[in-house]
């Protein structure tokens, strides 16, 4: 009995560590923040003013914020076509098939290359060739960061979406292939409607990867600290302000860069929460 | 299921609805084929650049610095040097994190099976979810502000790995809740009527059971924290030589790279060192792969 009783505290307290860790964080990142929040106010989500100089020190986020939103929005644009066609391969045109496997596995891959290696391969390959096409002359921007994480985000997109359409009850398709639809009729009238908040859902976590994403956007976006004025623009996101300019921040710099963090751990929070949510609707 | 694909008799009167099915048909091929030729392309550019570099030195070498990269590269020669540093530091990072997250996140996991419905358990559920949302970089932030500021006194191997264990957490936990809810309760209720105490329910007959899955989800963890750099550069920070203390900046292979990118006499070795990465990244998965397909865990 003595054992039992054991067991079911370690048990117990190690589920309470995952707790202490999570009000941790929220606890260190705010305390981290106060500074910044209060010497700006609300100022620090609405200026895109941001000054290091010495006794003029000014930070505000509103240019990574509106970087942020701007490359995830965008990504996850480029990526729908990608996405969810591939999942209509997995989940509907080959089923269950060695083929559909296959593919399956290179899309488990695509999550697999690390981010610094998209990166690489984004500045050596897909910046020269934004360059080639004269979209912008340096190849920079939001634009090319873009385009890389939408790449980077298509397997959490694909996985969860083409489970879902593969639940779709085949009774459903057969009664509408019975009234003569073709195939092409069946995904837009009956799977996609069906299948609605799943693929909503699992692009919704697959932006929510976007936005958090840090090295590959911070070797391609042109780290620039401005609000964007176009989609060929240079800019920075919120992560990669981060990754550029902790090293070297302190006093209140440093903590404008942790409230940065805290912006981005609450937003991608919320996303996320939402995702999950209608996914627990779901099941 | 039959195929119904397309209504033959109707053929005249609706060429059109056809003609579109067919193109859309085409639409998703192609954009599929879109949709993975990155892999292809980034593996292929990797070996083209990178495979010269890769040898025995490349392995137990420590990485150069500039100017033996300038010589060598005057010279006509490859650049001497490996990625030795990263590599160990690398090994010791992630088998620090292991150490912390692999117990905690498998009692939580148990926890989370043996507890469904309950509303506590249902809140550990949600923020291990939340957890597993949380961009890496504000992960370096956190383990920043803990461990390089208050613990070590510097950047340090212990401070990466505390924001590596914080990214396996949950996906260990989720796995490990995943593959004991997959194990029928007849096989714990046998163990629990012959008189088997609670403890050792769990580890002889559950945590055996589900030991496949287990590993599955633990090799995702580590493959999935292997290629992280941006916690570790706000943590461990880098180091040119070989290094074991815990409490000193250590290096890691993706800290490598970036630094290597940053430095463009040091420019052939950024293919090499990714393409070592990657290798070894993707041999992982695909062991998890075959794994998950044998343990029907996915």
């Amino acid at each position: 009995m003595n054992g039992e009783k054991i067991t079911k505290v370690v048990l117990f307290v190690s589920s309470l560590l995952i707790l202490f860790l999570a009000a941790g964080m929220v606890y260190t990142l705010l305390n981290g923040a106060i500074p910044a929040f209060n010497k700006f106010g609300w100022n620090f989500i609405f200026s895109s003013e941001w000054n290091p100089t010495e006794g003029k020190e000014e930070y505000g986020a509103l240019s990574f914020i509106t970087g942020t939103l701007l490359t995830s929005i965008l990504a996850l644009l480029l990526c729908i076509p990608m996405s969810f066609s591939a999942s209509l391969f997995l989940g509907e045109y080959y089923k269950n098939t060695k083929i559909a496997n296959i593919l399956g596995s290179m899309v488990d891959l695509l999550a697999g290359i690390p981010s610094i290696v998209y990166g690489l391969w984004g500045f050596y390959v897909i910046k020269p060739l934004i360059v080639d096409l004269g979209f912008n002359e340096q190849g920079f921007g939001i634009f090319t960061s873009a385009l890389i994480l939408s790449i980077m985000i298509i397997p959490y997109a694909t996985s969860l979406s083409s489970e879902i359409i593969k639940m779709v009850p085949n009774e459903l398709k057969e009664a509408a292939y019975s009234l003569g639809a073709t195939q092409q009729e069946v995904i837009f009238n009956v799977i996609v409607p069906s299948a609605r908040s799943g693929i909503v859902a699992s692009y919704i976590l697959a932006f929510g990867r976007a936005l958090g994403e840090t090295m590959a956007v911070t070797m391609l976006i042109g780290n620039a600290n401005i609000i964007p004025k176009g989609l060929f623009d240079t800019g920075n996101t919120m992560a990669s302000v981060i990754a550029n300019q902790f090293g070297e921040a302190e006093g209140l710099k440093l903590s404008s860069l942790i409230a940065i963090g805290l912006l981005l751990f609450l937003i991608t929070g919320i996303v996320n929460s939402i995702g999950k949510l209608i996914i627990n609707k779901l099941s | 299921m039959g195929k119904m694909r397309c209504n033959k008799i109707q053929t005249d009167g609706f060429s059109f609805r056809l003609v579109k099915n067919k193109v859309f048909f085409c639409f998703v091929i192609f954009m599929s084929m879109i949709a993975i030729s990155p892999v292809f392309f980034i593996i292929i550019k990797l070996i083209i650049k990178g495979i010269r570099q890769i040898n025995l030195n490349f392995i137990i070498d420590v990485a150069p610095n500039t100017l033996e990269a300038m010589t060598a590269i005057a010279n006509g020669e490859i650049i001497p040097g490996g990625i030795a540093n990263g590599i160990t530091g690398s090994i010791l990072m992630v088998l620090l994190a292991s150490i912390m997250a692999i117990p905690v996140g498998i009692l939580t996991g148990i926890y989370l099976s043996e507890n469904q419905d309950k509303i506590y358990a249902n809140i550990i559920r949600n923020i291990s979810e939340i957890l597993q949302g949380v961009p890496s970089i504000v992960l370096g932030i956190l383990s920043y502000l803990w461990i390089v500021i208050n613990i070590t006194k510097g950047f340090s191997a212990f401070a990466g790995s505390v924001s590596l264990a914080i990214m396996m957490l949950p996906l260990i936990i989720k796995s490990t809740e995943e593959t004991l809810k997959m194990i029928p309760s007849t096989i714990k209720e046998a163990a629990l009527s012959l008189g088997v105490p609670y403890h050792k329910v769990i580890f002889k007959v559950l945590l055996p059971t589900g030991l496949g899955g287990l590993l599955t989800g633990i090799l995702l963890a580590i493959s999935r924290v292997l290629g992280e750099t941006a916690p570790l550069m706000l943590t461990a920070l880098g180091s040119s030589v070989v290094n074991f203390d815990i409490t000193k900046p250590t290096s890691a292979v993706p800290l490598l790279i970036w630094e290597f990118y940053n430095d463009p006499n040091l420019l052939d070795l950024v293919w090499s060192s990714s393409l070592f990465l990657m290798g070894f990244v993707l041999i992982l998965n695909i062991i998890v792969k075959k794994m998950a397909n044998k343990w029907r865990y996915c």
